[in-house]
């Protein structure tokens, strides 16, 4: 019987773009607005705004090797559990080896002057960050931040 | 540029004013310009100047280094000015404040000695 009463406090968007680099700031304003729905403070949405940028970029950049390709994106906000969960796919060429492409300033596209911190990024300024990739398929990146929360 | 970049050269120094957002897109426009810039001026310093800028992400951070080497290859350095909260931390997390030095405006910026 709770059941139906819990779901209300969950609303998801789900969208999907073209892998073009100015889709980029496109991708944070929307999480953004929709993160807004959980009164987030002015630090806690530069946050998820950074780390939806790394995301997207990643798609674009290594998933789809800056060719055309679809990113696609579902982003939720539970307002009971004030959590606010991103996730970013792409079908492009995958990661060959995950732990690699987390490690700090790893990158294999030094030759573009890569940073190798996007997912350092991602893991500093959300709360969880899940990954599953496989090559030649695509890549999934889920992540999550609680809103509200005092610093740890 | 009408995303709010902007050049200038003074005293042998290259200021750079970045745009509102710093990312992978801006940062395509800005490396070119850059490596216009210093292929016409004489530099010995890049100034970077965020004091417009509200948002940056690691795409910022390759830009920064890559200039950061360059300079450095030709005895040269990297200056950072007008940082706000939300960029001081996405550079302490990069370690750059241990490369480059953090100045209050492109002035200070300019005239600091290293």
């Amino acid at each position: 019987m709770s059941e139906p009463m819990r779901e209300q406090t969950r609303e998801t968007v789900y969208f999907r773009m073209e892998s073009r680099s100015h889709n980029e700031q496109f991708a944070r304003v929307v999480v953004a607005v929709f993160a807004s729905r959980l009164d987030p403070t002015v630090e806690e949405l530069n946050d998820i705004k950074t780390a939806v940028s790394e995301a997207v970029t990643n798609a674009i950049i290594h998933g789809y090797e800056e060719k055309d390709g679809w990113v696609e994106m579902e982003v939720s906000v539970d307002t009971t559990a004030r959590e606010l969960t991103v996730t970013v796919s792409d079908a492009g060429r995958g990661i060959e080896d995950i732990e690699k492409a987390r490690e700090p300033f790893f990158t294999t596209k030094g030759e573009n002057e890569r940073s190798g911190m996007g997912f350092s990024f991602m893991e500093a300024f959300m709360d969880t960050l899940e990954v599953e990739s496989e090559a030649g398929r695509g890549t999934r990146i889920r992540m999550s931040k609680k809103i509200g929360q005092p610093e740890c | 540029m009408n995303d709010g970049t902007s050049y200038q050269v003074d005293h042998y120094c290259l200021i750079v004013g970045l745009p509102e957002e710093v990312d992978h897109h801006s940062s395509q426009a800005l490396r070119k310009e850059m490596e216009e810039q210093l292929g016409r001026h004489y530099v010995r310093r890049i100034v970077f100047d965020f004091s417009k800028t509200r948002f940056m992400d690691s795409s910022g951070i390759g830009v920064l280094l890559g200039r950061y080497k360059e300079m450095k290859g030709r005895g040269g350095d990297t200056v950072l000015c007008g940082l706000n909260e939300q960029i001081r931390r996405i550079l302490k997390i990069s370690g750059i404040p241990g490369l480059m030095p953090c100045c209050e405006d492109w002035q200070t910026a300019r005239d600091y000695r290293s």
